[in-house]
């Protein structure tokens, strides 16, 4: 299918590599530059979408709460968290007389490292991922379950046992909600045939995933928005953070700069759970095309894919944080509760009918 | 880790301190675990004591209430009716029908804005934030009122021996009919955001019960109590200030768990607003005060006086010896006697649902300190 | 895995979770129900309750009198010692000596609105006023005297 952008990221990377190739020639030193280029260009998005989101999260609850939110800072308050980035950067950076240095101070960089890797195979537009690899999605749930080295190393190294204590159980939450996350990927990887992040999203190109495999993939995206949650340790499952009758979980000992990083690494995560299930579940940056309504799609695919991406990722971030400000927390032991009894087994039992449908071809 | 931090019986003790975003006000408990459950819980009060019952042995029997504003500072006008109720007694005098009904209205009002702060701060200590803007909006609007009339949104200081203060604002009546109608219609919300919620009544079904030997035996009273099934309603059981007159229903549970008592305030909010329907067209004419001397004498004896406030029983007790001041003023609070309750509740409970105890008992510590 | 009412719990628990989303979504979409007062931008149209209690004012009408004649009832019903009353002897026409007002001290950081000493008055002297923005780096900015230079203007009695 013929499908028109105006807007091209993917032709931009090629007319960049192309002028780097003319310009340096040494086909090392070209990947070497773009790869520099990448790495800053990366960074810089990433500071960028934490101000937006940081922003956009204090704005939904406000609306929320019936009141204004930020509107002093900038225009519409839009440089609030600018101002509390500014200002933690300014702050002490205490380190515990007794804690273990070398741990503390690589535990907020960990978590940080590895939010940021896992953006590597995702799909921003067409043709247009940092490093499509074969095996992109088994890559993307690898690297964010080593998260919970960085959340263990925090709690074990503040050297205070509420922090430890914080640390256990956030650490016990993410081990057991990974069980459910990955097998709702396994059931899209299933229907797909690949694990390969731009061929799931070709899969796509006559319709999401999320209409295409009816009721087995709407109850495997409900899990996968449940799951991913708590992956990121967010309410309703933020027990670690605010349940603060004790502690302040695992990040209890940490402040300035090194407390921005753990702020800034849940919103990488926020961010990558909620890309993953655009691109797996709603179609990543395949425009919404309904069958063979030729006019319809034709004027979808005039808006650039980048958009169609983000647009979907927002929308998964603004129900995870409508979830945020509605419920209640949980206990601990209901939160396990739940995954061991309730999640598990319906996602196994889930992957069985996401497989025979699979075989005998039931979906759309 | 250092230092043996275990007691002799193995035990860890824990201090959940008085600055304290979940104890409603400055509380210091602390706290024996065995693991994560608790096992003994000792509360530490006094750190905002500020002798209002010796203050009030140099002031006169006019200037006496203000103080009491203060000190379970959500119910105030109960607070404030309490004393003028028991001067009342002390020199035999009734007030006027009209002031009467008058304070009724004031105490139902005062109820249901402290029961909708509690309603808020049960959210917040849960987890769920949003609940807390919502009271607060309804709220509002209470204060509001009072502060047309009475001058003052939190302290009010309305009553006097004899009667009110003042008369009402000529736009009282209108503007408590349109609350009452905008705060019956948010009542289902608060029910749809809260009440019926799953991971609400999780953290609050079976948790923390007291039975009700446990709630009498310990003095507790108000939704606490009632909760586990003790009929304690001082407005029904010794009726004062004209509530004989109005129609409400006294509610009971017999769980005596923290949805029990969860339900019950919720109850309470809508009888209040029904009783504040009932006398709200139909304030009687009059004086909005009995005369009294210009300086009030008691003659010498003890007067008590017992009222029902959001929280439960408070008592007035004063001792005279003929002079214009008290000889002493003893207040026997309700938040007291609740928190007592606190270690018998939180047996083999978890830390988490501490919490949750602690935001259904509805404590004001400033009430328990005075 | 089948416990009697599994599924019904499932599906009673998700329903409760959408009324509960749904409240705070209907919250989101109508904006125009934010309550929040831009309070220092609107200073200009602030309207207080006119029984507002905002701090202990006394009148003086456009011949510069009030109405205080210094009989010190509002002192006396003052339960914390926030009102001073300093008279003076002053000599009438008549050559008769008669107490007068010379300064009505207000400790505004020791009052508490309270209102006894308005009720006290019996010459309505003193009435409370809207200002409620009294915070001030000086602390003796606090203590008030609140008769301007004037004389009394009723025959008010002790």
């Amino acid at each position: 299918m013929k499908t028109i952008f105006l807007i091209s990221l993917s032709s931009l990377a090629r007319h960049i590599h192309i002028w780097l190739e003319e310009l340096i020639g040494n086909p090392n030193g070209v990947y070497i530059t773009e790869m520099t280029i990448v790495g800053i260009s990366l960074i810089v998005f990433l500071v960028v979408l934490c101000f937006f989101l940081g922003y956009a999260e204090r704005k939904v609850a406000a609306f929320m709460q019936i009141r204004l939110g930020p509107n002093r800072v900038g225009p519409q308050g839009s440089l609030q968290i600018v101002a509390d980035t500014v200002k933690l950067l300014f702050k002490e950076g205490l380190t515990p007389t007794a804690a273990d240095k070398f741990l503390f101070h690589l535990a907020p960089l960990i978590m940080v490292i590895t939010a940021m890797l896992a953006l590597a195979p995702i799909a921003f537009a067409k043709d247009f991922q940092i490093f499509d690899m074969s095996i992109g999605v088994l890559y993307v749930a690898s690297v964010s379950s080593m998260a919970v080295i960085g959340i263990l190393m925090a709690g074990w190294s503040s050297y205070n046992k509420y922090s430890l204590l914080g640390a256990m159980r956030s650490g016990a939450q993410i081990v057991s909600y990974e069980l459910s996350v990955g097998l709702s990927l396994i059931s899209i990887v299933i229907l797909t045939g690949s694990l390969k992040m731009s061929d799931i999203v070709m899969s796509q190109s006559d319709g999401w995933w999320l209409f295409k495999g009816h009721i087995p993939i709407l109850i495997s995206f409900v899990i996968f928005i449940i799951a991913s949650t708590a992956e990121i340790n967010r309410a309703p499952f933020d027990l670690t953070e605010a349940e603060s009758e004790l502690t302040g979980g695992f990040h209890t000992e940490y402040s300035g700069m090194k407390f921005a990083m753990f702020l800034l690494s849940e919103y990488i995560n926020l961010f990558i759970v909620s890309a993953i299930a655009a691109t797996l579940f709603l179609g990543g940056w395949m425009p919404l095309h309904f069958g063979h309504w030729e006019g319809f799609n034709h004027i979808m695919d005039y808006i650039p894919s980048s958009i169609w991406f983000l647009g979907k990722t927002f929308l998964i971030i603004f129900i995870i944080m409508w979830f945020r400000w509605t419920f209640p927390r949980l206990r601990v032991d209901q939160l396990l509760n739940l995954e061991w009894k309730y999640l598990l087994p319906i996602s196994m039992v889930n992957i069985l009918v996401v497989t025979l449908m699979a075989i005998m071809g039931w979906h759309f | 880790m250092g230092q043996d931090v275990l007691t002799e019986d193995g035990l860890f003790m824990v201090n959940i301190g008085p600055q304290h975003p979940s104890t409603h006000g400055v509380l210091h408990l602390k706290v024996w675990l065995d693991g994560e459950t608790i096992v003994k819980i000792q509360p530490h009060l006094g750190y905002i004591h500020r002798s209002i019952e010796k203050m009030s042995e140099n002031l006169s029997y006019r200037n006496f209430i203000f103080a009491t504003s203060r000190m379970d500072y959500l119910s105030a006008h109960i607070n404030n009716e309490a004393c003028a109720l028991t001067v009342e007694k002390g020199l035999g005098i009734q007030a006027t029908p009209r002031a009467k009904v008058i304070r009724i209205i004031m105490a139902e009002l005062t109820r249901l804005a402290s029961h909708q702060l509690w309603w808020g701060c049960t959210g917040l200590d849960l987890g769920a934030v949003t609940p807390f803007f919502y009271a607060f909006r309804d709220r509002e609007a209470i204060n509001g009122i009072m502060e047309e009339t009475c001058g003052a949104r939190l302290t009010m200081n309305y009553m006097v021996p004899g009667g009110v203060m003042y008369d009402l604002h000529p736009n009282f009546q209108k503007h408590t009919k349109d609350v009452m109608a905008s705060i019956k219609k948010n009542l289902a919300d608060y029910d749809n955001l809260l009440t019926g919620n799953v991971i609400f009544e999780m953290r609050t079904k079976g948790v923390g019960v007291l039975s009700k030997e446990d709630a009498i035996s310990f003095g507790c009273t108000g939704p606490t109590a009632r909760a586990s099934g003790v009929s304690c309603d001082i407005r029904k059981l010794f009726p004062y200030s004209g509530y004989e007159n109005v129609q409400f229903d006294e509610i009971l549970a017999t769980g005596g768990d923290c949805y029990d008592r969860y339900m019950c305030r919720m109850a309470e909010m809508r009888q209040s607003v029904n009783i504040i329907e009932q006398l709200i067209d139909t304030i009687p004419e009059g004086d909005f005060q009995e005369k009294t001397k210009a300086v009030i004498k008691l003659p010498k004896g003890e007067f008590y006086q017992r009222v029902e406030t959001a929280r439960g029983e408070l008592g007035v007790y004063i001792v005279s010896d003929g002079a214009a001041s008290p000889y002493r003023v003893k207040y026997r609070s309700p938040g007291f006697s609740n928190l007592s309750a606190l270690s018998q509740m939180a047996q083999g409970v978890k830390i988490g649902d501490l919490v949750a105890i602690m935001a259904t008992i509805d404590l004001v510590i400033p009430d328990i300190d005075r | 895995m089948k416990e009697p009412g599994y599924f019904k719990t499932i599906y009673l628990s998700v329903i409760s979770l959408l009324k509960g989303m749904k409240m705070t979504g209907y919250y989101f979409t109508h904006l125009k129900e934010i309550q929040t007062e831009q309070y220092p931008d609107n200073r200009a149209t602030l309207v207080m309750a006119d029984r507002f209690r905002g701090e202990v004012i006394m009148p003086h009408n456009d011949l510069n009198e009030h109405s205080c004649t210094g009989c010190q009832a509002c002192e006396i019903a003052c339960p914390n010692g926030t009102i001073k009353i300093i008279t003076k002897q002053e000599i009438l026409a008549d050559g008769k000596k008669k107490k007068a007002i010379d300064q009505f001290v207000y400790h505004l950081d020791l009052c508490t609105m309270c209102n006894l000493c308005i009720v006290a008055c019996p010459t309505d002297a003193i009435k409370m006023g809207h200002e409620f923005e009294h915070s001030v780096f000086d602390k003796s900015q606090l203590k008030k005297i609140l008769n301007v230079k004037g004389s009394k203007v009723k025959a008010g009695v002790e």
